[in-house]
């Protein structure tokens, strides 16, 4: 017990938890404003893969890393786009073409890396963002460093937080979004075009999602390794549940997770053989589930997720 | 000089014509109803000119501008505004979120809430239209739901409102409030399409009816020459006398309830403590505005739900722990309320639907197992014939047919057993005159012959001419089941809207003269 609190202690820990939970926080907006505007969007998994890719592979072949994270999240849009044709216009499955598209990203980004670097053995490496410790309040203790003594894209993740929040509560065009989510008829009779509304939010989503991959080849690594995403897309689609679709609560699971994660590495090294290191690797996925349990039975679903909408269909 | 008008408006569905080259026009300050049975055509016609549907041929024009055809949008901008019969609103979000959205460009920095808010004000005093802006929808009554969709087209300054099947949800002291809105509207020359079938209210709000039917207009008259069966005729083509009730003395008790309860999967009670005996020979109607109960009831009744506390006894043998089946095989007769999602499986054949409640019955399965098609097919053919299902016969899929001959079948399948108890949850919803009065009278030969049935209804018309007892159930609890001629339209509204009536004394009477008392704890 005494360990926990010394981890808890150190600056080395919620420096961690802040870094891990970046990735988290552009997915889970990203998904969040999707399934706000009714559309569950599974392809978060390997949009993020791609993100991952393409922002690395701008910045390897000469580009710029902010050049990069405009890249990977143009890449994001156009898959979101994909999967809008397909759920949106087409009204196809929601959950099968979410899959389609985590495979087919996924996939096709695995792909495009082998066919750039063919010959490449052990990853290449890129010169990744750099921490840049906001002055004054980087120099607070503990806070300071693990807040503010991080990358800029970090930064980027906390921003988009009160940003989400404010367009989708405060704009006109969120509460748009809002709308689509619930009730796509209310939408169309207000003569707003429900079809053009949902394609833009996933784009928008998917482009998040797909900044939250880069985040880890650009920032938090600095190479791009198979399965590197590792299952944070689908932590994602959760953690927009536990959060009851609404973005302060996403940064609060995102934050718990990420602690979680941070505290079960520290934990590894410090408890020695008696436990097996699997336990603490499990711990974070096992305290997800519970939090769900427990967050999920009260959660106020849009009414119309995975509802798709048919202009002029005879009822 | 008119507003609106509707030239040689032509609409067809595949082979369906649902709009045969209309021609209509409305006033300043007029109310026109559209009246019409279900699939005439009216809510097409409307939907065209609300840009949700593109005329075939033909134009719409307002105040002698041409309308863009297949733009809500243009419609809005043209001063229209529609409130459907099936609101569109946003549960989960506020009533002025719900009016706003869409009256500002959508590239706005801010949703301008404030000055929202003061026109809304504003709005509810000229047009004293009471509601709260901060109001979650979903915590509103049908009623105010109305309102808020009225006052989306208002906040919109909508010159031409259209109201669809208005009053289907309404109690009757809330369709009374929603005239004298639209007469205030009126007031200030607005005009009013009232799309409906109740002929009653047509007459006392509008100024003149259009009648449509099979999508053509067979007739435009002054509400002031029109009278009750003339419009009925010229509605359904013919003269439709719905059958009356005679009357019966009841028999021996079929179906006893008592102190039943039931509650939610999270634990919101929904039934409290309901006791009620139905007897042979008699007609028990259940009113109430829709989500007070109704459903629990129905479940319970037709053996869904066995999470129930409290007695339920069928011939004064108990029913607890009886299964859908097991109620069946024992005499129970069950109509639903929604015939397409829990009547009938409309992928299915005909046959296969009719035996479904008695698959495992000697009749049709060899060993419980293997269905006896043979049977089974000539089981459907001769119900198909008795119970006059308009279709192509036993193994035409179900879905094909219309919903009246959907009913039909329904009938055929609850009724051909000849169930001792019959529940008709929600029995003639959707259907059109015809079907209406043939319902009626199956029902009427089933209490001739000594069923017990209990009618779940919203309508009191329905109720009040086809009950013996009509019984009042309001957030779960059941009024004393009283006889119809006490009853009053206006009594059961108030009723309905939770106000307790206090009895008359004619009333009390009344009913301390029936001696199976519905209130009573136990009458056996």
């Amino acid at each position: 017990m005494s360990e926990l609190i010394d981890i808890l202690l150190t600056t080395g820990f919620w420096a961690a938890t802040i870094r891990i939970v970046s990735p988290l926080i552009f997915g889970t907006l990203g998904e969040l404003i999707c399934e706000r505007a009714g559309v569950l969007n599974l392809g978060i998994e390997g949009i993020m893969t791609v993100g991952a890719m393409s922002g690395w592979m701008w910045v390897y072949q000469g580009g710029d890393l902010w050049g990069g994270v405009l890249f990977a999240a143009s890449m994001g849009a156009l898959f979101g786009l994909l999967h809008a044709t397909f759920t949106v216009h087409l009204c196809l499955s929601q959950h099968v073409t979410g899959i389609g598209i985590t495979l087919f990203a996924s996939s096709l980004s695995y792909f495009v890396y082998r066919m750039l670097l063919p010959s490449a053995t052990t990853p290449p490496k890129i010169e990744p963002f750099q921490n840049y410790p906001i002055p004054l309040l980087s120099d607070i203790p503990m806070v300071g460093e693990a807040l503010f003594n991080q990358s800029p894209l970090t930064y980027l993740a906390l921003l988009c937080v009160p940003i989400v929040w404010y367009m989708l509560h405060r704009t006109p065009i969120g509460l748009a979004v809002r709308m689509a989510g619930e009730n796509p008829v209310a939408v169309e009779a207000q003569g707003i075009n429900v079809l053009a509304v949902r394609t833009g939010a996933v784009m928008v989503g998917s482009a998040l999602m797909a900044v939250g991959g880069a985040f880890i080849t650009m920032s938090w690594f600095d190479a791009f390794y198979f399965g590197m995403v590792n299952g944070r897309g689908w932590i994602c689609v959760a953690l927009v549940i536990f959060a009851s679709w609404k973005p302060g609560k996403a940064l609060l699971g995102a934050l718990l997770f990420a602690g979680l994660e941070a505290m079960q590495v520290r934990a590894q090294l410090s408890s020695g053989t008696v436990i097996p290191y699997q336990f603490f690797l499990m711990l974070p996925y096992v305290m997800s589930i519970l939090a769900m349990i427990v967050m999920a039975r009260k959660a106020k679903y849009p009414q119309a997720l995975l509802v798709p909408f048919r202009r002029g269909e005879r009822v | 000089m008119s507003t609106l008008s509707f030239n040689q408006i032509t609409k067809r569905f595949g082979s369906l014509t649902a709009n045969d080259s209309i021609t209509l026009s409305l006033g300043d300050s007029e109310i026109m109803a559209l009246l019409g049975e279900n699939g005439a055509g009216k809510t097409t016609l409307m939907n065209i000119l609300f840009g949700h549907y593109v005329a075939d041929e033909g134009s719409i024009e307002i105040d002698g501008q041409m309308l863009p055809p297949g733009s809500t949008e243009a419609a809005i901008k043209a001063g229209v505004g529609m409130v459907h019969q099936h609101f569109t609103l946003a549960d989960n979000l506020t009533v002025i979120e719900n009016i706003v959205l869409g009256t500002e460009s959508l590239w706005n920095w801010r949703q301008d809430m404030t000055a929202a808010r003061r026109k809304l004000v504003d709005m509810s005093e000229a047009y004293s239209l009471v509601i709260n802006p901060d109001a979650l929808v979903a915590d509103l009554s049908v009623g105010e739901r109305q309102r808020v969709e009225i006052m989306k087209a208002l906040y919109r300054d909508a010159r031409i409102l259209i109201l669809d099947e208005p009053t289907a949800v309404l109690t009757p002291q809330e369709t009374e409030n929603l005239f004298i809105t639209l007469r205030s509207l009126t007031d200030k020359g607005l005009s009013v399409i009232f799309i409906s079938h109740k002929l009653h209210e047509i007459l006392a709000i509008s100024d003149h009816v259009a009648v449509l039917r099979r999508g053509k207009i067979v007739g435009t008259i002054q509400t002031v020459d029109a009278d009750r069966n003339g419009l009925a005729e010229m509605m359904v083509g013919k003269a439709v006398i719905r059958p009356q009730l005679e009357s019966m003395e009841p028999g021996a008790p079929i179906l006893t309830i008592s102190g039943l309860s039931a509650t939610s999967h999270d634990k919101l009670p929904l039934l409290k403590s309901i006791d009620l005996i139905i007897h042979a020979h008699e007609i028990i109607g259940i009113a109430g505005v829709a989500g007070n109960g109704q459903v629990a009831l129905a479940d319970v009744l037709s053996g869904l739900n066995q999470q129930y506390s409290g007695a339920l006894e069928l011939h004064n043998e108990t029913l607890t722990d009886a299964g859908p089946s097991e109620f069946v095989a024992r005499g129970i007769g069950r109509i639903p309320e929604d015939r397409h999602a829990r009547g009938m499986i409309g992928d299915m054949d005909i046959w296969e639907n009719l035996i479904s409640e008695d698959l495992r019955s000697k009749q049709v399965s060899r060993w419980k197992t293997i269905i006896n098609k043979k049977v089974a097919i000539d089981r459907a053919e001769r119900l198909i014939d008795s119970y006059d299902v308009r279709c192509k016969g036993p193994l035409a899929q179900t879905k094909l047919l219309s919903g009246g001959n959907i009913q039909k079948l329904i009938l055929a399948r609850a009724l051909s057993p000849k169930p001792d108890f019959i529940l008709a949850n929600q029995p003639v919803r959707g259907l059109d005159e015809g079907a209406i009065a043939y319902v009626h009278e199956q029902l009427f030969a089933a209490r001739k012959r000594g069923a017990a049935i209990l009618l779940i209804s919203e309508d009191l018309d329905e109720l009040l001419s086809l009950c013996d007892r009509i019984a009042v159930i309001y957030q779960g609890e059941l009024s004393p089941a009283l006889p119809a001629s006490s009853r009053t339209v206006t009594e059961l509204g108030l009723m309905m809207a939770g106000q307790a009536v206090q009895p008359t004394p004619k009333n009390e009477e009344l009913y301390s003269s029936v001696k199976f008392s519905a209130g009573g704890t136990n009458a056996n």
